[in-house]
C-alpha cells in the first residue's frame, strides 16, 4: 500500500480536564472506506473534531498527505481536501438550502465548475433542488443529511469525515444515504471515515474498522474479519 | 395635518439615522452576541472626522457636493479602520472569556473613546459648514430642506446597499453562516476572525455616515454626542429585534418618528425619555422584538 492519506500517532484531547481520547493511533489509506465504531461517548466523535483541528489535541500527531496538520486552524482544512460532516449535520438553519451549498464551496473561485458541482448535488438528491430556496432549518432529517453531505461533496474533498450520518434516520434513507457514500467513494474516489453507531451498517460499507471504548482503540481489523468477530457481534452487533 | 407632516418628515429622517447606527448594534450582536457599547462612540468619531474633512474641502473651494461625497468616503473608511483596530485590540484576546468581561471591556473603550475625542478636539461643540446644502421646498405644507433629502438619500442608499452585500454576496453569506454555527463556518473554510472583523468594520462606515449626517443636520457636533445617540440606536436595534438586520432599520425608523412627535406634542424638553420607555416596554412585553425570533428570514 501506498502512503497514508491520513494518520494519528498516539492522539489525546480533552475538554476541560475531561479526557476524552487517550493515545489513539490511526491509519487510513487513499480509496478506502474506514469505519470508527463504538458506544456512545467512546471519543469517535471527538477523534473526528481533533482531526479536523476544531478540539486541539493535547498529544501525539495527525498527518494529512503526508504534512501534519495538527495545531492548524480548522478553517484552512477543507481547501486542501479534508472535509467533515458533523454529528448532527449541523445545516445553517437560516441559509437556504442553495446557499449552504455555496457555503461548501466558499473557499472556491473556480464558478463554472461550483455550478456543475452544484448540478452533481442536486442529481444526488433531487429533493434538494425542489426545496433550494427553503430555509435549512425547515428540512426533515434526512433532508437535513442529505443537505450536510451534499455541502461537503461542493467542496471536492478528497477526504470525508462522516459522522453518524444514520443518526435518527428512517431505514429507506439511511439505505439511500450509505448507497451514495458507496457512489462518492467508488465513483468520485473520495476516502470515507466513517463514525456510527450503527455496527452493521458501517462495517458492511467499509473496507476496514477501528473499535474504540472508553476514549482508546481497542481493536482494529478488515471489516470482515470484525462483522465475523463473536466479541464484536456481541457487544455491538446486538447478538 | 401640515404639522402632522412636517413631523413626519421630520421623523424619517431622524429614524434613517437611527437605523444606520442600530445596524451596527446588531450586526454585532448577531455574530458575537456582544453589545458593543464602543459603538456610540464611533458615530461620534465619524461626525468629527466629516466636520474635519468638510471644513476643509469647503475651504478650498470644492463644490458641496464632491466635499460630502469624498468626506463620507474617506471617513467611513477611518471609522471602519478604528472598528477593527478596537475590536482587535480589545475584544478578540477575550473571545474565549465571558462575555460579561467583554462587555465591560466595551464599556471601558466607549469612556476612552470619547475622552480620547475631548482631549484631541475640545469639549465645544464643532460647527459644521452652514453653506453646504441650502433651501428646500414645500409639499403638503411640510417644508422639506434639501439637507433632509441629501440625509435621506444617503441613507436609502447606504441601507438598500448593506441588504444587498448580507443577502446576495458570497462574503454576506459567510457572515450569516458564521453567525449561525461558528464551529460549522470553520469547518467549510470560513476564518470566524476575518468575517468579525468585517461586521465590526461595515457597522462602524454606517454609524460613521450616520455621525456625519447628524452633523451637517444639527450643524455641530461634540465629544460626547454618541452617548444618548448609542443608546437610542441600540434601543432601536432591541425594538427590532436584536440581531435581526431589517428588524434594526424598522426599529430606527420607529424611534426616530415616535421621538420627533412626542417632541413635537408632548414636550422637546423630554424627546430623549422616549426612546427609553419604548426599550424598557420592549424588554418587558417583547423581548424579542418586533421582528422578533419567529421572523427569522432577516436575522444574520
Amino acid at each position: 500500500m501506498g502512503a497514508p492519506i491520513l494518520e494519528l500517532r498516539h492522539v489525546s484531547a480533552a475538554y476541560g480536564r475531561i479526557k476524552a481520547i487517550k493515545d489513539i493511533s490511526l491509519v487510513v489509506h487513499p480509496g478506502e472506506v474506514v469505519s470508527i465504531i463504538g458506544a456512545n461517548g467512546a471519543g469517535k466523535s471527538t477523534t473526528l473534531m481533533s482531526i479536523c483541528g476544531v478540539l486541539p489535541i493535547s498529544g501525539g500527531e495527525v498527518y494529512y498527505d503526508g504534512r501534519r496538520i495538527d495545531g492548524l486552524a480548522a478553517d484552512l482544512l477543507p481547501s486542501q481536501g479534508l472535509c467533515q460532516v458533523p454529528e448532527g449535520r449541523r445545516i445553517f438553519p437560516r441559509l437556504t438550502v442553495e446557499e449552504n451549498l455555496d457555503m461548501g464551496a466558499f473557499f472556491r473561485r473556480d464558478k463554472a465548475a461550483i455550478e456543475h458541482d452544484k448540478n452533481r448535488v442536486f442529481q444526488l438528491f433531487p429533493i434538494l433542488l425542489e426545496r433550494r430556496r427553503q430555509h435549512g432549518g425547515t428540512l426533515s432529517g434526512g433532508e437535513q443529511q442529505m443537505l450536510a453531505m451534499g455541502r461537503a461533496l461542493m467542496s471536492r474533498p478528497r477526504l470525508l469525515l462522516l459522522d453518524e450520518p444514520s443518526l435518527g434516520l428512517a431505514p429507506l434513507i439511511v439505505q439511500q444515504i450509505f448507497r451514495i457514500i458507496r457512489e462518492i467513494n467508488e465513483v468520485d474516489g473520495v476516502t470515507v471515515v466513517l463514525v456510527e453507531q450503527n455496527a452493521n451498517l458501517a462495517l458492511q460499507a467499509s473496507t476496514r474498522g477501528y473499535v474504540l471504548e472508553t476514549g482508546s482503540v481497542i481493536l482494529q481489523d478488515e471489516a470482515r474479519a470484525l462483522l465475523a468477530n463473536p466479541d464484536i457481534r456481541k457487544a455491538y452487533l446486538g447478538e | 395635518m401640515e404639522v402632522f407632516l412636517q413631523q413626519l418628515v421630520n421623523g424619517i429622517t431622524l429614524g434613517g439615522v437611527y437605523a444606520l447606527v442600530a445596524l451596527g448594534y446588531t450586526m454585532v450582536y448577531g455574530i458575537i452576541q456582544l453589545i458593543n457599547f464602543a459603538h456610540g462612540e464611533i458615530f461620534a468619531a465619524g461626525g468629527y472626522m466629516g466636520v474635519i474633512l468638510i471644513s476643509w474641502m469647503v475651504a478650498q473651494g470644492y463644490p458641496p457636493f464632491v466635499c460630502l461625497g469624498v468626506a463620507l468616503a474617506l471617513a467611513m473608511g477611518y471609522c471602519a479602520l478604528l472598528a477593527m483596530a478596537v475590536e482587535k485590540l480589545v475584544y478578540k484576546p477575550l473571545r474565549s472569556s465571558s462575555r460579561l468581561s467583554v462587555l465591560l471591556s466595551a464599556l471601558g473603550m466607549s469612556i476612552f473613546l470619547q475622552n480620547g475625542l475631548m482631549l484631541t478636539q475640545g469639549v465645544y461643540d464643532r460647527a459644521y459648514p452652514g453653506e453646504m446644502v441650502q433651501g428646500g421646498f414645500e409639499i403638503g405644507g411640510a417644508m422639506v430642506s434639501y439637507m433632509q433629502v441629501v440625509i435621506v438619500g444617503v441613507t436609502v442608499f447606504l441601507l438598500v446597499a448593506l441588504n444587498g452585500l448580507v443577502f446576495r454576496t458570497r462574503i454576506g453569506k459567510a457572515m450569516r453562516a458564521t453567525a449561525q454555527d461558528k464551529t460549522m463556518s470553520a469547518l467549510v473554510g470560513i476564518n470566524a476572525s476575518r468575517i468579525i472583523s468585517l461586521t465590526f468594520a461595515i457597522g462602524a462606515a454606517l454609524a460613521c455616515a450616520a455621525g456625519i449626517m447628524v452633523g451637517m443636520y444639527y450643524g455641530s457636533v461634540r465629544y460626547d454626542m454618541g452617548f444618548v445617540l448609542g443608546v437610542k440606536a441600540f434601543s432601536a436595534a432591541v425594538l427590532g429585534g436584536i440581531g435581526n438586520i431589517t428588524g434594526a432599520m424598522l426599529g430606527g425608523l420607529v424611534i426616530g418618528i415616535i421621538e420627533v412627535f412626542a417632541a413635537g406634542y408632548i414636550s422637546s424638553e423630554y424627546k430623549d425619555v422616549f426612546a427609553f420607555i419604548i426599550l424598557i416596554a420592549v424588554l418587558y412585553f417583547r423581548p424579542t422584538g418586533i421582528m422578533g425570533e419567529n421572523v427569522d428570514d432577516t436575522r444574520v
